[in-house]
């Protein structure tokens, strides 16, 4: 995995900390930084190179406040010049004054808009259009069957008059599709053409002719998360021998940085309107610039775990836990062996927590982590019986030593289990009865800002980058209070963040809130 | 923290955003479609069977195929190079022309530094001295002496097993259908198992390929299991005294641990038979930083014996391979250099090298 931009500015700063302004040195050693971390997102070079200078002499001029350390600065000063590119001014779909609104995509080979047409032909579907898809795509072995298929899915109709595989002329398509559109009452008609590369003239002519032939309203350009540093070639090839209004995003379910988002806005200049993040249909959604910032800088990404969490969870399951804590009723063995398994669809450990911000700092233990752990200890908890995972108090030490032998374990496994489980029990009771944590009244405490409300140790822990062998206080109280806070900071975050606070926290990216010192919050 | 602690927190997460109320949503195939139906290969002949290029030399015959930029590359450096001052100008213009054919950070920093050590020594310098030296470098880059040919001699009457894997997008489909004809024309036979049985019309599309060629292709229901559809393939691979069983798989995005885990059961499944003898996996060169971690994963979990690197007739540069080549020792066997039926070439590190400096 590669170091996030987060790390990297920490181990810059480590020597910088406490100085409170930046010199030229700081400057072009965290501009260096900055420009690897970028180019290791996929952000094309030119366009760094741009970004670098603009934050370079930011970060230079007036705005050195007073209250913010020098990585806050940089952080910030870099977040908002990404949001700046990316996010501009969001626009939505035109549609025509006088349906068909036609829409164009175009796009390299494999980008996935065959795929596209059918979610966005959804979508519409959704908003109460009539759309049809246009296969206009006569090249590539059966796209026209792909997506006849893919229109079936979505429910839409597809003008589909030639059998394609390299038979068929698709700008005569494309030309029939419009007329057919408008006698069949159909309000938005959607092409699919066939993939083609910057550099084939002939392919950008005819998908130039199949526009002309159109008029499109709309031409998106489609671009797969995944690309490299051609992205600006292609976007630039692209905008010069087809145009295009609007940029999609797709593959964004990967683990691709997705520099290019950043490379193609910069580049031409256009928005990114929509975001393809998974294989169903339903997997389609505007675009939102803030967490694309947040993905590019390798900064945690609190609300794509949020929205895989909610895909991993059976929702009877959600309601009656949630009933539960309603009630006051205690954290049991059971529901925590429910929640690992609901955790254990989500994903692997390891990702989920790099999903975190302000996990960046312990990276190296998020990479050791062994996953079997979860095995291990749901094997402790299904060794034992009903009655101890409701009521663990009963687990004296012949029960534990059972326990241990049942579940192929040593007794102090178990007693560790059972301490650290206490402990979750504790934390969620408070909160609970709380709803918040005590001494950070009305602030959903974010991960990295976990510690900030317990006083001075607590904050120096949240804060800086652990450097302690294994990470963990040798005093056990100590570690105990640290992983307690760890917890806590990171369910509170949550549960603002899915609504029971203010979402709009989140406008403002996590890892910068973590950073803030806790006066300048509110 | 330690693990326990984390598994903990994650659990404790987990129930808060339980709380909040969730929705369900399905997973990738929906349930009850996946009916198994009895598996049946399609020999449909057509009768306008086309006969394949030869394979041998064409990666010379596609020299030009590598874009035009790619060939700014070779060139770029080998004018960069020949400079009468070298000043770090000079030499941030050189690790851009790397940075931006994704060769990546770490590994251009690397060879700049060999280059910057290696140009210090040979002293005085123009085009003729810098040009063997760059090629060697290049060389080093892209292919360090491995094997790379394709394994695909039949054994023990068994035939040879070739699984094609990767993400979305990348043309696994159309590699597959590309390889047949390679090995149609090296005159074996070819079966194909047409294991996506995810992607609408995945099927169709190889089976247009056979067609082409006169491979027969094994099809499973639509939304079937993979799994038996390549254990099928192959099995009617040995029966039918194939030389060669190509399967495809469907596309999968590395972070998708079912879809992971369904890859390695398709691998599992087949080997059933006995070994898998090739693993491609199938990289788009346009693909940047992410394609090193899409080996990675890809190599843990199938055990990639391979690279096909696709989409090299564009603008991309496809330096990601290298940083795959360095990490992973995984080399690019075949490189995709166009649309057309015949444009699929088997890797020459040399002749790659040549095209990129320039004749």
């Amino acid at each position: 995995m590669f170091a996030t931009l987060q790390d990297r500015l920490a181990a810059t700063f480590k020597n910088l900390r406490g100085k409170g302004k930046l010199t030229e040195a700081d400057i072009d050693a965290t501009t260096r930084e900055i420009r690897v971390a970028l180019l290791e997102a996929d952000v094309a070079l030119p366009v760094v190179k741009g970004f670098i200078a603009a934050v370079r002499e930011r970060a230079r001029g007036a705005e050195v406040h007073q209250a913010l350390n020098p990585a806050q600065q940089i952080i910030k000063i870099v977040d908002e010049e990404l949001v700046g590119i990316l996010g501009g001014e969001t626009r939505r779909l035109r549609f025509a004054k006088n349906p068909p609104t036609v829409i164009l995509l175009a796009g390299l080979q494999g980008s996935g808009k065959t795929t596209l047409a059918g979610k966005l032909a959804h979508w519409l579907k959704g908003q109460g259009h009539q759309p049809m898809l246009v296969a206009a795509d006569l090249q590539r072995p059966n796209a026209v069957t792909q997506l006849q298929v893919v229109g079936e899915r979505a429910g839409v109709p597809v003008f589909a008059p030639e059998p394609g595989n390299g038979v068929g002329d698709p700008v005569g398509v494309a030309r029939q599709s419009v007329a057919y559109a408008r006698a069949k009452m159909h309000d938005v008609v959607i092409v699919d053409t066939a993939g083609r590369l910057g550099v084939d003239a002939t392919l950008m002519q005819q998908a130039a002719d199949i526009r002309d032939a159109v008029q499109p309203d709309e031409t998106l350009f489609v671009v797969d998360a995944m690309i490299g540093q051609d992205a600006v070639a292609t976007a630039q090839a692209f905008l010069d021998g087809v145009g295009f209004d609007g940029v999609v995003l797709t593959k964004l379910d990967g683990d691709a940085r997705g520099g290019a988002a950043l490379s193609v806005a910069k580049v031409t200049g256009r928005q990114v309107m929509f975001a393809s993040n998974g294989e169903q249909l339903s997997d389609f959604d505007t675009f939102h610039p803030d967490r694309m910032a947040s993905r590019i800088l390798g900064m945690g990404d609190v609300l794509t775990l949020i929205e895989q969490a909610e895909k991993a969870f059976d929702k009877d399951q959600a309601e009656e836990m949630a009933g539960k804590f309603g009630r006051g009723e205690d954290f049991t063995f059971e529901d925590f062996l429910a929640q690992m398994e609901s955790v254990r669809k989500m994903g692997s450990m390891s990702k989920l927590l790099g999903m975190l911000p302000g996990m960046g700092a312990m990276r190296e233990q998020i990479e050791s982590i062994d996953e079997r752990e979860i095995d291990r200890t749901t094997a402790i908890i299904t060794s034992m019986t009903p009655e101890e995972r409701r009521n663990h108090k009963i687990l004296n030490a012949s029960r534990r030593q059972r326990i241990a032998r049942g579940s192929g374990r040593s007794v102090s496994d178990v007693n560790g289990l059972v301490e650290r489980f206490t402990e979750a029990q504790k934390m969620m009771r408070q909160l609970a009865s709380g709803g918040g944590m005590p001494g950070m009244p009305g602030t959903a405490g974010l991960p990295g800002m976990a510690g900030m409300g317990r006083g001075k140790k607590a904050k120096g822990k949240a804060a800086a980058p652990k450097k302690v062998k294994g990470g963990r206080s040798g005093n056990p109280a100590k570690r105990a209070l640290e992983q307690q806070q760890r917890a806590a900071g990171l369910s509170d975050a949550s549960a603002g963040s899915a609504g029971l606070a203010a979402p709009a926290e989140f406008e403002l990216p996590a890892e910068l809130r973590g950073l803030l010192p806790p006066g300048s919050q509110h | 923290m330690d693990t326990l602690t984390l598994v903990i927190v994650l659990a404790v997460l987990a129930l808060v955003l339980a709380g909040t109320g969730v929705a369900l949503v399905g997973r990738r195939r929906p349930p009850g479609s996946v009916a198994e139906a009895p598996v049946s290969p399609s020999p449909r002949l057509e009768p306008s069977v086309e006969t394949p290029e030869p394979v041998a030399g064409r990666l010379t015959r596609l020299r030009s195929r590598l874009g035009g930029s790619q060939r700014t590359l070779g060139r770029g450096l080998l004018a960069l190079l020949s400079r009468e001052r070298l000043d770090e100008d000079t030499w941030d213009e050189v690790e851009e022309v790397l940075i931006t054919a994704d060769v990546g950070v770490a590994a251009t920093q690397e060879l700049v530094e060999r280059l910057r050590t290696r140009v210090k020594d040979l002293g005085a310098r123009d085009t003729a001295q810098v040009r063997p030296l760059l090629r060697e470098e290049l060389l080093a880059l892209v292919g360090p002496d491995v094997d790379r040919a394709l394994h695909t001699t039949p054994a023990d009457g068994r035939p040879a097993v070739v699984l094609v894997v990767g993400v979305n997008g990348t043309g696994k489909t159309t590699t597959v259908g590309k390889l047949a004809r390679v090995l149609v024309a090296d005159g074996r036979t070819v079966l194909l198992g047409a294991a996506d049985t995810f992607r609408a019309a995945a099927a169709d599309q190889l089976q247009t390929w056979g067609e082409r060629v006169g491979a027969p292709v094994v099809r499973g229901p639509e939304a079937g299991d993979p799994a038996s559809v390549a254990f099928d393939a192959v099995k009617q691979g040995s029966e039918g005294g194939y030389d060669v069983v190509l399967v495809d798989t469907a596309g999968r995005l590395q972070n998708k641990v079912g879809l992971m885990d369904e890859l390695g059961k398709v691998k599992r499944v087949v080997e059933k038979h006995g070994p898998v003898d090739e693993v491609l996996l199938v990289l788009d060169a346009t693909t940047g930083q992410n394609g090193l971690v899409q080996a990675r994963v890809f190599a843990e979990v199938v055990d990639v014996t391979g690279i096909v690197l696709t989409k090299l007739d564009g603008s991309a540069k496809g330096g990601i391979v290298v940083a795959v080549q360095r990490e992973l020792g995984v080399p690019v066997k075949l490189v995709g250099l166009g649309e057309g039926p015949d444009d699929l070439a088997p890797f020459e590190p040399e002749a790659f090298v040549d095209a990129l400096l320039g004749d």
